[in-house]
């Protein structure tokens, strides 16, 4: 009786165990889960709003709070359900999910009268696909996916890599040990995009400068992207080998690359949003530039041309020329070489520069 | 006699029953408590988990958690702790999609095939860890975690572009080449919804594990071990054996776990095939008793709340709280077990102490 005791409890202890990891593997911020009201209310003052449309995001894994990708498509399709007075719904994914709970997810959207349906995240493909051709008449937004193709259904797509082209070129412009480094959140293609550029604009102004890469997790563990300790422990090797600016392309775990920069003296490359505003204030002075993903811009586009039926379906791509990329200059650490990142850029956009968008 | 099977029976009822109360209780609580009207959310909740749709999804849900739970279940058992049924399946799925996209069978063979090569990959793969527990004495738990993540890193390089995945255009997902249709386990509809068809396979097996529980020299010897491995080694159980053929099982098991979503759904592995069964299944398979019906009703109950938790986020209240619930219903119905165990052990005693004294007085009166 007294081993079954101890089973019974070594068992509730493995369980715990378990469940700690399986929610690492989640990659939950604990700040997603504070009871933000998840329905935004529609502002009464704004005059005569359209009643047809009903605005909805579905998040990829990480979800909201991660101070960057899905706070940036909440963040523009709330801007713009603000503006149109429409309600804003949000729904939430987990590691678990099959395609069928993403395409229930959807459906359960389209039915209760949203429209548009804004999915984040290339995950949303396949489930896109599949209801936009159930539901004609409700719009579709996927974000970081061109594949879908439907008469509703919009693919907004990015230009990673020329964004990371040019904070690979102030990194190289700016780098005193002629060594800088690159974290992925997860070896994912998408992030494998920031890589390339990245390596591909350093090259461009240094062609001797030596590059160390390396990704904090390998999918499906996608814990990469919201793991500061493990970001810091990278960031911490990075610098010692040598390294002295290094950019994360990581999500939340960018935070301890920050920390890490911080208490060794060295430089850091935000990501997604100009970081140096959402960063801790206390180690924001590191960020020397971030490179910007503008899915806000996207996402309140796309909200916006539905509303007023200019929507276009197929791929809708953001790139350096669109605005849907580009570099932050906040905190003026790098306000004596803009001139030569943005000649850079024109290069980029006039088709001079080609920027890869794959490794090797 | 008749009448002490019955109670037992209820006595054994009582316990998840008490423990999905008291977390529904809970779950009303936290609602209360964030400011929701706890009433109307679990009715809507309630609604919308019993929709045809609903109840379909669950269904297919629950064939995937059944087989986690089983595979666990099989450990279980034989007090071996199967950390590593995420590895296995991922594993499993993996090879069983690359193989199944390149070869050309006839339909019947083909998902044979597939099946026969997701056990066979599930199998070795906990085998691996089997092998050391019985050679050298590494423990389960450490091994089969630190092989889930040696199968994540073979997965994350073999699952690229010029390996073995492709990527199409304007993707940023990475998948294996889709089977080809020979290669799908049809499903059947029920209410216009698409139930899996591995669903009949997976009660199938669920047969089979009690079969072979109750039925085979095996089953005993293996029910045996788990009650107290010395006592059966002294009657003659080979232990190592049954620690490494056990072990073997729950990972044939465990390689199913992805088959249903596989071959019934995706038809191809990707970025974005589910994972983290495998920590599923351990609860469902506590939550069961590993009893082949109790784990069904694991299964089943963790879909439904999967499930109805998609409307949550609707009703603007936040989906952890189903997180929480299920969490509950775990610790809860351990305990509940152990509170109804005592409850049982002291009645048996009361029984037992009352026929003796019987018999004693009878004997005296003789």
């Amino acid at each position: 009786m007294r081993r079954q005791r101890t089973i019974l409890l070594a068992l509730v202890a493995i369980l715990a165990l378990a469940a700690a990891t399986a929610c690492g593997g989640e990659s939950e911020d604990p700040t997603t889960t504070t009871a933000a009201p998840t329905t935004t209310a529609a502002p009464t003052t704004t005059a005569a709003p359209e009643p047809d449309f009903k605005v909805a995001v579905a998040y990829d894994l990480a979800g909201r709070g991660d101070g960057g990708f899905n706070d940036l498509a909440y963040n523009g399709a709330e801007q713009a359900a603000a503006e149109l007075g429409l309600e804003l719904t949000e729904v939430t994914a987990k590691a678990e999910d099959t395609d069928q709970d993403r395409s229930d997810r959807l459906r359960l959207l389209a039915d209760s009268g949203h429209n548009p349906i804004i999915a984040v995240g290339f995950t949303y493909a396949g489930p896109v696909a599949e209801v936009a051709a159930e539901y004609p008449d409700v719009w579709f937004g996927i974000v970081d996916d061109g594949t879908v193709e439907a008469p509703n259904v919009a693919g907004l797509v990015f230009a990673e890599e020329e964004g990371s082209f040019l904070v690979g070129v102030v990194a190289a412009l700016e780098s005193e040990t002629g060594h800088v480094g690159f974290i992925g959140g997860v070896n994912v293609p998408l992030i494998v995009k920031f890589e390339a550029g990245y390596i591909a604009g350093a090259k461009a102004v240094n062609p001797d400068i030596e590059i160390t890469s390396t990704y904090l997790s390998q999918p499906p563990d996608f814990s990469g992207f919201n793991d500061p300790a493990k970001g810091k422990e990278a960031a911490k090797g990075m610098f010692d080998a040598g390294a002295d600016i290094v950019y994360a392309a990581a999500g939340g775990s960018g935070g301890g690359l920050f920390e890490a920069a911080t208490e060794g003296g060295y430089l850091a490359i935000g990501v997604d949003a100009d970081q140096y505003h959402t960063a801790a204030p206390e180690v924001r002075d590191v960020i020397m530039t971030s490179m910007l993903k503008n899915v806000n811009v996207a996402t309140h586009a796309f909200t916006t041309q539905v509303v007023d039926g200019s929507a276009q379906a197929g791929v809708n791509l953001f790139d350096l020329e669109a605005g849907g990329v580009g570099y932050s200059t906040s905190g003026g650490l790098i306000d004596h070489i803009v001139g030569e990142v943005d000649a850079y850029a024109e290069q980029i956009i006039s088709g001079e520069i080609a920027v890869p968008a794959t490794t090797g | 006699m008749m009448e002490t099977r019955i109670e037992r029976v209820l006595l054994q009822l009582i316990a998840p029953v008490v423990a999905i109360f008291f977390a529904a209780l809970l779950a009303a609580a936290i609602l209360h408590f964030t400011g929701a009207d706890a009433g109307s959310v679990l009715g809507e909740v309630v609604a919308f988990g019993t929709t045809p749709a609903s109840l379909v999804a669950v269904v297919n849900k629950a064939t995937t958690f059944y087989l986690a739970g089983i595979a666990g279940a099989i450990g279980f058992r034989m007090l071996l702790f199967n950390i590593g049924i995420d590895g296995q399946y991922r594993l499993a799925v993996f090879f069983a999609a690359v193989v199944g996209a390149s070869v050309s069978l006839p339909p019947v063979l083909h998902v044979t095939l597939i099946i026969v090569v997701a056990m066979a990959v599930g199998a070795g793969w906990a085998a691996l860890a089997g092998y050391i527990k019985v050679t050298r004495g590494v423990s389960e738990v450490i091994s089969t975690i630190m092989l889930n993540a040696v199968a994540t890193g073979i997965i994350a390089y073999l699952l690229a572009p010029g390996r073995l995945a492709e990527r199409a255009a304007g993707s940023n997902n990475i998948r294996t080449t889709p089977i080809p249709s020979s290669g799908w386990f049809p499903g059947f509809e029920v209410a216009g919804k698409e139930v899996f068809g591995f669903t009949l396979v997976a009660a199938a097996l669920g047969i089979g594990f009690w079969i072979l529980l109750n039925r085979t020299r095996f089953g005993f010897e293996l029910r045996a071990s788990g009650l107290s491995l010395r006592a059966a080694a002294v009657s003659g159980v080979n232990s190592k054996r049954m620690i490494f053929v056990t072990m073997v099982m729950s990972g044939a098991m465990a390689g199913l776990v992805g088959i249903p979503q596989l071959l019934g759904s995706s038809h191809q592995y990707g970025l974005d095939f589910p994972a983290g069964f495998g920590f599923t299944g351990l609860a469902i398979a506590i939550l069961g008793r590993n009893h082949p019906l109790g784990v069904a009703f694991g299964a089943l109950l963790w879909a439904w709340l999967e499930r109805s938790s998609q409307i949550l986020d609707l009703l603007g209240v936040s989906r952890e709280i189903v997180t929480i619930m299920q969490a509950t219903i775990v610790l809860s119905v351990v305990v509940a077990y152990e509170v109804v165990r005592r409850v049982n052990v002291r009645r048996q005693q009361k029984l037992v102490g009352r026929s003796e004294h019987v018999g004693i007085e009878s004997g005296a009166t003789a």
